[in-house]
Formats: C-alpha cells, sequence, structure tokens
C-alpha cells in the first residue's frame, strides 16, 4: 500500500545537488565531453542504445554522463526520453546481407566466401592491463589491406543451398509485426516478439541464461555459425515522399546459432538456428540473445520445456532491466504504513504465542 | 500564407500520400529515374554532416522557397529479419529529423535523417527540392551532392581497407619441415 508522505523537499533538493557535485567530481580533473564518451567508451554507448531500445549515440552518451557511468541507470534515462517523441512509423526491415562488414567471423567453417575478418576485438588479446593507456597514449594508424569485392554471405544461406538448415520463417505479408511498446506482452508469445524483447533485454541475464543452455540446462548444442558488425542502411516509406527514404545508416551485430539438428519421418534432419541482432557492436549480447533465442523454440521444435531459458513468460517477463530495476528498487521508497501493519501484527502474534505458553502449560507437557 | 500552403498540398504526420500531379506530364520512366536519382542524393545527404552540406550550398544560387514543414524530430521503429532473411521483427527504435522544403516554382523536397538535427533535415529537404527543379538539379548534383558523395566513398574504403587488413590468411602447418 502507497500512502501519500509530505516533507523532505529541501532534503531531496540538496540531495541532487550533492549528486550533481559529485558527478562533477573533482573540479579540478577536465569535464568529459560527450563526444570523448561517444568515441572512447563507444561499447558502453552501444549497450545503452540496445537495451535503451533507442539509436542515437549523442543522446545514449549523454544519459551516460547524467548516470555516472551507470549503464542501467542510463538505459532507464534514454527508454524515458524516448517516451516523450512522436513515432513516425516503422523502417523497411534492414538488410544484414548487405552490411558494410567491419568483422564477421565464422566458427563452422574455416574458409568462408568473403573471408574471416576479425575487424575490432578483445579476441585473442592478452588481458593484460596495459599502463601505456594511463596517460597520453598514441596508438599507431590502423594497416590497411587489399579490399576484396567478393560477397560475403551469411554461413547460414550456404547451409540453407544445401537443405542442411532449417530455412528462416517467411515474411507473411500484412501479417502484423508485435511490437511490446504498444501492447502489453502476453502469452504464448510469437518469435517475433520474443527477439524485439529479447534485442533489448539485460545483457548479464541474458548472457546468464545462454550461459545456464551450455552446462546443460535446455542443452541444444549450439555452434557459432556466424557473427558480423558493421554498418546498413535504413529506409523509410515515406507517406509524404511517396517512397522510401534512406534515413542513413546504422551499426548493428548479427549472430548466427547453429544447433542440434531435428527431423521426422517425413522431413530430413537439419541444423536448426537461433538468431540475435542488437544495436551497435553487441557481440556478447548477440551471441546470448542467439542461444537463448533457440532455448526459447523448445515449444515449436517439440523438446521438452524443463530449464529457465526455455521458459518464455519466465525470461520474457525478467528480461527487462529497467522493470527489473524499478521492482527491485522500489523497496527502498517509504513503506513506512506497510510496515507499521505488520509490526503491528506481528507483536500481536508474539503476544498471543506467549500468552498461551504461560496459561497452558501442564496441558503442553500432557500433550 | 502558411496556410494556403496547407491547402496546396496537404501533410499530415505519416498518412495521405502527396499528389504529384504536377509532374505527370513526366513520362513513368522519367519519374522512376529521377526518383532514383532522388533517393541516391538522400543517401549522400543523410550520411553527411549537417556543415559539410550547409557550405556546400553557401556557394551556390539558391532558388527562392520556405518551410513547408518546420523540422521536427520523432522515432521510427527499426526493424530487422528473423535468421537476416526471414519475418520481420523489430529490433528497437531510432531518432530521425525531417522537414519539407517548397520551391516558389512549387516543387516540394523531403527532408529525412537519423538524429536530431532539424537543420540537416531541412538542409536535406532543400536539395531535393532543387532536385526535382529543372533549373537546379543539374547544379545541386554537381556542387553539393558529388563531392558530398566523394568524401563518404572516400571514408568508406578507408574503413574497408582497414579492416581487410584484419582478414585471415590460413596456412597449415606441415609436419616435420622448416
Amino acid at each position: 500500500m502507497y500512502v501519500a508522505v509530505k516533507g523532505g523537499e529541501r532534503a531531496i533538493e540538496n540531495a541532487h545537488r550533492l549528486l550533481a557535485h559529485e558527478r562533477r567530481g573533482e573540479r579540478e580533473v577536465p569535464e568529459l565531453t560527450l563526444a570523448q564518451i561517444s568515441e572512447q567508451l563507444a561499447l558502453g554507448v552501444d549497450r545503452v542504445m540496445a537495451e535503451g531500445s533507442l539509436y542515437d549515440r549523442e543522446l545514449a552518451a549523454l544519459a551516460i554522463k547524467q548516470a555516472r557511468g551507470d549503464l542501467i541507470e542510463a538505459i532507464f534515462l534514454v527508454r524515458a526520453f524516448r517516451a516523450t517523441l512522436p513515432r513516425f512509423g516503422a523502417t523497411e526491415p534492414v538488410d544484414t546481407g548487405n552490411m558494410q562488414i567491419r568483422r564477421r567471423i565464422s566458427a563452422t567453417f574455416k574458409d568462408i566466401p568473403g573471408g574471416q575478418i576479425l575487424g575490432p576485438t578483445f579476441d585473442y588479446t592478452h588481458r593484460l592491463l596495459d599502463p601505456q593507456l594511463a596517460e597520453g597514449f598514441v596508438p599507431e594508424a590502423p594497416a590497411t589491406g587489399e579490399t576484396s569485392s567478393a560477397e560475403t554471405p551469411r554461413v547460414t544461406d550456404i547451409l540453407a543451398h544445401d537443405g542442411l538448415i532449417e530455412a528462416s520463417p517467411p515474411a507473411e505479408a500484412d501479417a502484423p509485426i508485435g511490437d511490446l511498446t504498444r501492447e502489453p506482452l502476453s502469452f504464448p508469445a510469437d518469435r517475433d516478439l520474443r527477439l524485439q524483447n529479447l534485442a533489448r533485454a539485460d545483457e548479464g541475464f541474458l548472457l546468464a541464461l545462454g550461459y545456464s543452455t551450455q552446462r546443460g540446462y535446455g542443452r541444444n548444442h549450439p555452434f557459432a555459425g556466424e557473427i558480423r558488425f558493421g554498418e546498413v542502411d535504413v529506409e523509410f516509406f515515406a507517406e509524404d515522399a511517396g517512397f522510401a527514404v534512406p534515413l542513413g545508416r546504422i551499426e548493428l551485430t548479427e549472430c548466427q546459432m547453429v544447433n542440434q539438428f531435428k527431423g521426422s519421418a517425413t522431413e530430413a534432419p537439419c541444423f536448426t538456428r537461433g538468431y540475435g541482432l542488437a544495436f551497435g557492436q553487441s557481440e556478447r549480447k548477440t551471441m546470448s540473445m542467439a542461444l537463448v533465442d533457440r532455448a526459447l523454440r523448445a515449444r515449436e521444435l517439440g523438446e521438452e520445456v524443463r530449464a529457465p531459458a526455455q521458459d518464455e513468460e519466465f525470461v520474457m517477463s525478467h528480461s527487462d532491466n529497467v522493470q527489473a530495476t524499478g521492482f527491485v528498487e522500489h523497496l527502498k521508497l517509504p513503506h513506512y504504513v506497510d510496515f507499521q501493519s505488520e509490526l503491528g501484527l506481528l507483536r500481536r502474534l508474539r503476544k498471543e504465542f506467549t500468552d498461551a505458553n504461560a496459561s497452558e502449560p501442564l496441558q503442553e507437557a500432557a500433550e | 500564407m502558411k496556410q494556403s500552403w496547407r491547402l496546396l498540398i496537404k501533410l499530415s504526420s505519416i498518412i495521405d500520400n502527396f499528389s504529384q500531379a504536377r509532374f505527370r506530364e513526366m513520362t513513368k520512366t522519367e519519374q522512376d529515374s529521377r526518383r532514383a536519382q532522388r533517393r541516391a542524393g538522400m543517401a549522400v545527404l543523410a550520411q553527411s554532416d549537417a556543415a559539410d552540406i550547409s557550405a556546400r550550398l553557401s556557394e551556390m544560387a539558391l532558388p527562392a522557397h520556405k518551410t513547408l514543414r518546420e523540422p521536427e524530430n520523432g522515432l521510427v521503429m527499426v526493424r530487422g529479419r528473423v535468421g537476416g532473411d526471414g519475418a520481420p521483427f523489430n529490433i528497437g527504435e531510432a531518432t530521425v529529423s525531417r522537414a519539407a522544403v517548397l520551391l516558389s516554382t512549387g516543387q516540394v523536397g523531403f527532408g529525412y535523417t537519423l538524429g536530431r538535427d532539424h537543420e540537416k533535415a531541412r538542409l536535406i529537404a532543400l536539395c531535393d527540392a532543387m532536385a526535382q527543379s529543372d533549373d537546379f538539379a543539374d547544379a545541386v548534383e554537381q556542387e553539393v551532392i558529388a563531392p558530398l558523395r566523394t568524401a563518404m566513398i572516400a571514408k568508406r574504403d578507408r574503413v574497408a581497407a582497414e579492416t581487410a587488413a584484419t582478414r585471415v590468411d590460413f596456412y597449415t602447418m606441415v609436419r616435420g619441415e622448416g
């Protein structure tokens, strides 16, 4: 129960003033600019865009600055901002096959057409802290190589060519596309809604669930068929112009997991798939997403639903870190009246207990 | 004044196809090719900085024009496809600015761009209107869009070359040699 409480206005005002002071930190240290955050803390910005579910680098950088680097708080700020803008419509679906690739790797085929392209990655670094970075480090200019005009087809397309992997669920003309920002979740949820939920889900939550599937809680034998990161064109059908207008480009990461096969008396066995797609360079996120997407297909694929990662209601209801933090953190708001009533009840119960024990010692002993 | 344009061409938040009656004299092929050119121009402009577009425009004679739709910010829901090629789903939203500009000769240009830059949307709309004018189409293509396209491609090529340097060349280690 919530009861209006008055008072504390000055304390609140002063607390926010103190927060602003602490956020700025030692005044002799130069203030962070949004460009510095966007350029040098780029993966934090990517995470805030993905989970804030709003692609806007500058806003995400501002949110990180305002939240003092608390990414969930920053995501919360971005979600709140988003609610202030009108929606013009939905874009044409982006074509990740036509991505300008900055990174593209496959763990299933060494010699994929277009090659294995490492791009800017932490992989194969030694994870040793680099004291050089502490101050004034100027990195070498990046090496350049011969660009190739070779196509970089999706690995799943190559497998699909031989019928070795299931096809993606086809687009159905005029089929409505679920949007959880417009309608409350209901279960069972279709894959479009599940993927939207996972695309904005907390990375840590997805990572833990994905990990749990690998350890045996809903095992589905994944291979990282392909991970790609780069820029895709975004187009929007503008009714006023009468055609699809280019809006510019956004960075996306896509992960195609290749999983254990299915088959039946009438259908030849083939690999199944899990899919991950998110804003920015979000490799851990999209890999985890693809694992969980595949786990959530248990019902569709006739698998026994036993593990948390296979339970769509459990996953989808707890994946959103803004909702989660809201409910967990609301516990610190005043519950004085609630608590007083519990306290009153507990005192009465204890008194009854004491009275009962004091008045009926013999009967109790006899029992 | 503004009211009369509103009557002339009905703009709405999302819907209502703007009647392109005045361009009907063009053949279907001409319309298609002009539309392709407009789209190509918009793609370059949307990926350029507002300051660069503005600098290019400031060096040329501009047609008389008015802002038909004041620049505004909003959102689009970005869609992907399941598995990259399947049924569409919603990834998340992106910020967008848009505007419309009317030339005194009647052409209406539309400006759309990712981000929250009113001026950029207005400049794109102006360029798009000019791209539809027989008197200004060549000039805006040559003096604004073409140089920005060159810069855009140069940047893209540089990124592609840096990326290409990280392509793995596998070699097989042969036992007992070397």
